[in-house]
């Protein structure tokens, strides 16, 4: 058996809980596939899980798993997986499993795959996840006994691609004892750090900036080119941290996820987390000086080339009208 | 405090990779290396938790013998000294994280460190897991992913980063291990008397006999596929720039 978790929040699905459920089928074929949920009250996330064809949802209710910590999860999960014995354990990589799962996979001292983009099915799967920053995608193996744990990168799978059941899954309630004594952090409630001045999320037209940018002086070209194209102007995370521009300018995993008609990468390389925030735009270009910079795969045109030489260009050929 | 800092030399980020003979690996020996930039904000962070609460900064990393180019560069920049787990099988390039994070545990678990950073991830593998695979051998808690840290007297407070904007702050008892996000801080580069004073400090060579199991082996490595058909323009500058405005205009219609 395969066991998905999906994450849930208060009674939600994260959204990429349906789109582990989608590579979990793939991985899972005529094998049987079941669904987990973790949470204090998650019956509504469960019965969400359950119109997944799944052949059951399990689900964990304690109050103890509320607020999220790494220690009340890891002893849930190693019990639960001891219980049901699956033979992978899939997870959708959100940035709450990369807390949890490896810490788990060390307790339980079993395989952990992350951040896996495709899977190679079969009597011993192999599965695809990206290395080097995206330059070269790696076929790996999980090793030794089961459980193999692995995390499904988030974007790479659809989530409407992931196949609903004729009927509702059953949901069983699954008894683990949690260790109250045994969970060592307070989380206190997510919150927002100032409400966001500039919604990225509306803009129909970006032009983005990455390190190729290369000094703060010269995010006023990428700013001219943002002018004349009619477009907001936002950054990869590099740029943020260095404070050319402010925070809330980011797109990418820890910032705004945007899908604008057109998006104009100007120096960036394309790193996963820049990219699953801005994949979803209409029309991408990519200018970068890099010919193998990752940002190529998933635009529509690109310039191998000097940022400096071409945008001054463009500007001049837009300002022509 | 007693800070232990992980930190992992990983080939530059220029770096263009190509793919050994044998398709499992690549050719290591046309790449520079660096200092992993998450692990880089992870030793700022313990420099300046020094500089308000005292105490020592040591920096550590399992690697092959030429790893130790980012454990002087550490020490340049201000650490106190070093911890080199030296095994020709550490390379960056082929390790998974339980063969880093059982070498690292069994060289710094004597040590008795109030905390230990370590970069969320890494620039080459990006599994984004030996640290809290370390936490576990090391039987402290964790927290990952973190963009500010306060030390109290016996534990400490630490504001971790969600997904799409949100924050939330965390406490946890001392020890503890802590992986940092980039862009925590403003990173500071060694100075002309950092790099002096480096030479004069101590990297502490640990040889293990034996390396923890791996748990996953790399079967191929392969170039990744195009998602999209890609329209390349060529051309000098003025003639590129002028090609893709007007697809823009005329295919894509995506400006007016």
């Amino acid at each position: 058996m395969i066991l998905v978790v999906a994450e849930q929040q208060r009674g939600k699905l994260h959204r990429a809980s349906w789109e582990a459920v989608a590579f979990a089928q793939e991985l899972a074929g005529d094998q049987p596939l079941d669904g987990f949920v973790l949470g204090a009250g998650p019956s509504d996330s469960a019965g969400e899980l359950s119109q997944a064809a799944l052949s059951a949802v399990h689900v964990v209710d304690s109050a103890l798993l509320e607020p999220y910590t790494a220690d009340a999860y890891t002893e849930a999960l190693q019990k639960a997986i001891g219980d049901l014995k699956p033979t992978h354990v899939v997870f959708p990589h959100t940035y709450r499993t990369r807390d949890f799962a490896p810490k788990l996979a060390a307790r339980l001292d079993r395989a952990l795959i992350t951040d896996c983009i495709g899977v190679k099915g079969g009597e011993r799967p192999t599965f695809l996840r990206p290395v080097y920053q995206g330059k070269l995608i790696a076929e790996v193996a999980a090793e030794g006994e089961h459980p193999h744990c692995v995390s499904v990168q988030i974007g790479a799978f659809r989530a409407d691609a992931a196949k609903r059941g004729s009927a509702a899954a059953a949901v069983k309630p699954l008894n683990v004892s949690i260790d109250a004594a045994a969970i060592r952090q307070k989380a206190e409630d997510p919150f927002q750090e100032a409400k966001q001045a500039v919604d990225l999320s509306q803009a129909e037209r970006i032009v983005a900036v990455g390190r190729g940018i290369k000094a703060q002086e010269h995010i006023a070209l990428a700013e001219k080119l943002a002018s004349a194209l009619g477009a907001q102007l936002a950054a990869s995370r590099p740029i943020c941290d260095s404070g050319w521009l402010p925070m809330e300018r980011q797109v990418g995993s820890s910032g705004q996820t945007v899908a604008p008609k057109l998006y104009v990468a100007l120096g960036i390389s394309g790193a996963i987390q820049h990219v699953v925030g801005m994949k979803g735009a209409r029309t991408i270009v990519a200018i970068n000086k890099d010919a193998d910079a990752p940002i190529f795969e998933i635009a529509d045109f690109g310039i191998v080339g000097d940022l400096f030489e071409i945008v001054p260009a463009m500007i001049a050929e837009l300002e022509k009208g | 405090m007693k800070i232990a800092v992980c930190i992992k030399q990983v080939p530059t980020r220029e770096w263009q990779p190509r793919i050994d003979d044998g398709k499992r690996g690549v050719r290591e020996q046309d790449a520079s290396f660096e200092m992993n930039e998450p692990d880089a904000y992870a030793l700022e962070e313990a420099l300046r938790l020094r500089e308000k609460h005292g105490g020592e900064v040591v920096v550590c990393t399992a690697g092959p013998a030429r790893a130790s180019q980012v454990l002087r560069e550490a020490l340049a920049r201000g650490a106190d000294r070093a911890i080199h787990v030296e095994h020709e099988r550490l390379s960056s390039i082929t390790t998974d994280p339980f063969v880093v994070a059982g070498a690292l545990a069994d060289a710094v678990r004597d040590e008795k460190f109030d905390l230990v950073l370590t970069g969320l991830q890494s620039d080459d593998q990006g599994a984004a897991q030996t640290g809290v695979i370390l936490a576990e051998r090391l039987a402290l808690p964790h927290a990952t992913i973190v963009m500010e840290v306060q030390v109290q007297p016996s534990d400490v407070r630490v504001k971790r980063e969600l997904e799409g904007g949100w924050f939330q702050w965390v406490q946890m008892p001392l020890p503890a291990l802590l992986t940092i996000q980039s862009g925590i801080n403003q990173l500071r580069y060694a100075t002309l008397k950092g790099i002096m004073a480096a030479k004069k400090k101590e990297i502490r060579k640990v040889s293990p006999t034996s390396l923890t199991a791996a748990h996953a082996t790399v079967v191929s490595l392969d170039i990744p596929r195009k998602t999209k058909q890609t329209q390349l323009i060529s051309g000098a500058p003025a003639e590129a720039a002028n090609t893709l405005i007007k697809k823009l205009r005329d295919e894509a219609r995506v400006i007016g």
